[in-house]
């Protein structure tokens, strides 16, 4: 045993003597400089007027979780889009704080007088970043990759699935539904996507970030390897992705926006716990966090050199009533449980402030969102009114199914379903909490076990008919439709709405659909939440997106 | 000795296929559908209708353990359902990151644990025995969450000696051949990257190696205390050696195999329980990889994760083992 004992004492001094000595250099600073990118400040010369810019051009946003793949349409997650949205461009592009189109890829565009024809004149002079020139043939070569699942690229072997492209074209090549007919390449920048039939929501679709152009010569160098080699247009230059810890973006010196994009590189890390990405956030070490629990918006304003950044609605929370059962298939019950609801409590006692109170189904900024929905008012008496005339003046019981997860919707079901209990218990309703594992939760849900239940939904491309559509529609049964709400008059409006080409008529619809909704009451639209993020005040000009995913090439930071 | 090693790596296969049938009954019984999970709660029934034939997730239970197998016993990890990469080449960085920390949570652990046992037994009932018991008590019982959290709070925000999370500096990213950074560092002649790195194991393995220094040191002492008592021990002192050789060669050689013992099943435990830690400190490590599995039904990871997990289990402990008679010849096997 000497050989044990002599090497244990010594080793055991280095470690206090390497711990006493951390505290000497620290890198936890924030602002060092990694060497690579200290020469290059004089670009900035000449837009340099607040002339106080960082010399290390590099930010850190820090989320809880990684992204599943960096092939975009392939998947659903907002983790993967945040970052393809800095590599990838769509044909369009949203406003940065707003689901107002504007040109993208394609500087502008045409409808034809019956709806069904769309040209895009597409950016001349763009290249990917291997080089590869943007052109008409790249995008057909992208949407046929999404819509043909025998394509060469479409890599359905590899698991490899494009529902978000299904939901938003109804279907795929062969099936009923499917709206693109055929894309034509009338040259080299116009290209032409023929429908089938009018789709009111085409123009916004083109903007999500769901349908960027990838290089055509990156599938075929990478294969089904995409997913880890994304070759774009954009801002930035995919560098390296380890999982679970970080990915790294690097400027893209030929951008074709002139000027373009101000950071030297990004890096997505991923630090799960939140009071620990708080913590990094506080010794500088990362420059925005994503998913600020909403009880330390105070603390965060209140602190020297940190910020908190609103990201506009885009959301609903909501109580489904399962139409299919008793009692809920009486609509004074569904009315009378609308009025039990105080949502001013639950969003000061949830939400910190930072949710509106809803009344419709859609976000408030949406096309057809109507103002003149008169809410339920919180009205215990009259709830209970209601009830009586129902014929459960005694009261009623029910399962109230609560999400197990948290939601950028509902940050914390738990406790709100127990405001919501309480709300409930005051006009003699009894709610008992249920919950069931998330995946299972929103199976049964779909089969129509539950009686009342927690869930929400978060727009993608800004139209109406991504909500009515998937919530409320009779088609939608079994799916997103969990209420089973059943309604002609409404399926009529929404189909209106879903194929109608006209703005202002559309805008007419769904404000009507708003209060046909409105008075069958299948659900208690609860609320809009505002999502909020914390970062340096180093950070300018970020602008967090509703969609969850903007793009950060106009962000610099300062010393 | 030879003979007993092979016998018991033979023993290795019962042992993992009955872990692997273990795991695969279990996450097959926990309800949940993967491609509901992997599409999450906008998707349509027809999305996760196909998904689910893409996956083969409707063939029988039985068909799918069985091709899962076919698999292992080719070398094949399998591909994971949700990033759809080959499980044997993903895992390796989670891998090195959990066996860097690990390791280095057990140096600390032994250290400090084997000296402040073979103190305390020497000293018992003195203050040093008294404190060092009492830190070795709190210590078993500390939630390692709180203690994470707390010393991000002192250590990275308060007094900034060191980094809050990770494996590297996240603006200077290690170039990996090995995914041991302390390795890849020096391969790179990164000397700098070297002591960042190292300066980021710091906090995780404390806070890792917080419970299995408790429970060394609780071991050494009793073990040490047994030891102190026997009569050789007096006649060590009585021939005047020094106390140094006394507590150390004479005293701890005999103590050492209970203590061995506990510090192999304390690694096992590290390499795969190390979830919180690495949740925390947001370390890549292999408790992460299968919680993230777990919580998505991607199943090939689950079973992978947990096989490579168990067939470390296992080596260390034919470690700990064949160190039994290297230690103590009287052992034989």
């Amino acid at each position: 045993m000497r050989k044990k004992s002599l090497w244990m004492w010594p080793l055991s001094v280095a470690m206090v003597a390497s711990l006493a000595a951390c505290g000497g250099d620290d890198e936890t600073a924030g602002d060092e400089d990694t060497g690579e990118n200290g020469e290059d400040t004089e670009e900035n010369g000449g837009d340099d007027a607040n002339g106080d810019l960082a010399e290390d051009q590099t930010l850190i946003f820090a989320r809880g979780g990684d992204s599943v793949s960096l092939d975009y349409a392939s998947v659903t997650d907002g983790e993967s889009s945040r970052v393809t949205k800095q590599i990838y461009e769509s044909l369009l592009e949203f406003d940065a704080d707003s689901f107002e189109i504007g040109p993208g890829l394609a500087h502008d565009w045409d409808v034809s007088d019956d709806g069904l024809t769309y040209t895009f004149y597409l950016e001349e002079g763009v290249t990917f970043h291997d080089g590869t020139d943007f052109n008409a043939d790249a995008v057909k070569l992208n949407f046929e990759r999404w819509a043909d699942p025998d394509h060469e690229y479409a890599f359905i072997d590899d698991g490899y699935t494009y529902s978000v492209y299904g939901t938003q074209f109804g279907g795929f090549q062969g099936d009923d539904g499917h709206v693109i007919d055929e894309i034509n390449v009338i040259d080299d920048y116009e290209v032409e996507f023929v429908l089938n039939e009018q789709l009111g929501s085409f123009i916004q679709n083109m903007g999500m970030s769901y349908f960027a152009i990838t290089s055509p010569a990156a599938f075929e160098e990478h294969g089904s390897a995409i997913n880890e080699n994304p070759v774009g247009t954009g801002p930035f230059k995919f560098v390296s992705w380890s999982r679970d810890d970080q990915i790294v973006l690097e400027k893209n010196e030929d951008y074709w926006q002139e000027g373009y994009p101000k950071l030297d590189s990004v890096i997505f890390q991923v630090i799960p716990d939140n009071s620990a990405r708080l913590t990094a956030l506080r010794s500088g070490e990362i420059d925005i966090m994503d998913g600020l629990n909403p009880d330390d918006v105070d603390a965060i304003e209140g602190e020297d050199g940190l910020t908190v950044f609103e990201r506009a609605t885009n959301n609903i929370g909501y109580l489904g009533f399962n139409m299919d059962k008793e009692p809920f298939d009486d609509v004074l019950v569904r009315q009378a449980l609308n009025h039990a609801v105080d949502k001013e409590t639950l969003i000061m006692t949830l939400f910190a402030g930072l949710a509106e109170p809803a009344k419709n189904i859609i976000p408030p900024d949406y096309l057809g969102y109507n103002d003149n929905v008169e809410e339920y008012a919180y009205d215990p008496d009259r709830a209970m009114e209601l009830l009586e005339e129902a014929g459960y003046a005694d009261g009623l019981e029910f399962d109230l199914w609560t999400m197990p997860v948290a939601r950028p919707y509902m940050p914390d079901p738990q406790r709100a379903a127990e405001v919501l209990q309480e709300n409930f218990n005051a006009i003699g309703v009894t709610a008992n909490i249920h919950t069931e594992e998330w995946a299972t939760y929103l199976e049964r849900t779909e089969q129509g076990e539950q009686d009342v239940f927690m869930l929400g939904w978060s727009g993608t491309n800004g139209d109406p008919d991504y909500f009515y559509g998937n919530l409320l529609h009779g088609d939608a049964i079994p799916g997103g439709n969990r209420t089973f709400y059943r309604s002609e008059e409404a399926d009529e409006l929404f189909n209106r709405g879903k194929v109608s080409v006209d703005e202002d008529e559309r805008d007419e619809i769904y404000k009507e659909a708003a209060q046909v909704v409105h008075e069958d009451a299948p659900m208690i639209p609860l609320v809009h939440s505002i999502p909020v993020l914390a970062g340096n005040e180093r950070v300018q000009n970020y602008v967090p997106h509703p969609s969850t995913s903007e793009s950060l090439h106009e962000v610099e930071l300062t010393e | 000795m030879l003979a007993y090693t092979i016998r018991r790596l033979l023993m290795l296969i019962p042992v993992l296929i009955g872990m692997s049938l273990i795991t695969f009954s279990i996450i097959h019984l926990i309800p949940g559908n993967p491609a509901q999970v992997i599409l999450g709660e906008q998707a349509s029934p027809q999305a996760i209708a196909s998904l689910e034939e893409q996956l083969g997730l409707n063939e029988p239970y039985f068909v799918q353990y069985g091709n899962y197998v076919a698999g292992i016993l080719q070398g094949d990890l399998g591909t994971s359902l949700r990033t759809r990469g080959e499980i044997s080449t993903e895992i390796l960085p989670y891998l090195a990151a959990t066996i860097e920390l690990t390791i280095f949570a057990l140096i600390f652990a032994v250290i400090v644990g084997v000296n402040a046992g073979i103190i305390s037994a020497w000293r018992q009932n003195s203050m040093f025995d008294y404190t060092a018991m009492i830190i070795a008590l709190v210590g078993v019982s500390m939630p390692i969450f709180w203690l994470g959290l707390m010393q991000q709070w002192v250590f990275a925000q308060e007094l900034g000696w060191l980094p809050a999370f990770g494996r590297a500096n996240p603006r200077d990213p290690v170039e990996t051949t090995t995914y041991f950074y302390l390795i890849d560092t020096i391969i790179n002649g990164r000397f700098d990257q070297w002591w960042t790195s190292f300066k980021h194991l710091i906090l995780p393995g404390i806070a890792l190696g917080t419970i299995p220094m408790a429970i060394i040191a609780r071991m050494t002492r009793s073990s040490m205390l047994e030891v102190l008592r026997q009569d050789y021990m007096r006649t060590v002192e009585a021939k005047g050696s020094k106390t140094f050789t006394v507590i150390y060669r004479h005293g701890f050689k005999n103590a050492v195999i209970p203590v061995l013992t506990v510090v192999g099943l304390q690694t096992g435990t590290l390499l795969g329980g190390a979830l919180l830690t690495e949740t925390i400190f947001s370390w890549p490590g292999i408790g992460r990889y299968v919680y993230e599995a777990i919580g998505n039904r991607d199943y090939p990871v689950i079973q992978s994760g947990i096989l490579v997990i168990a067939t470390m289990f296992v080596l260390i402990n034919l470690v700990v083992d064949l160190l039994y008679s290297y230690i103590d010849p009287r052992i034989k096997y």
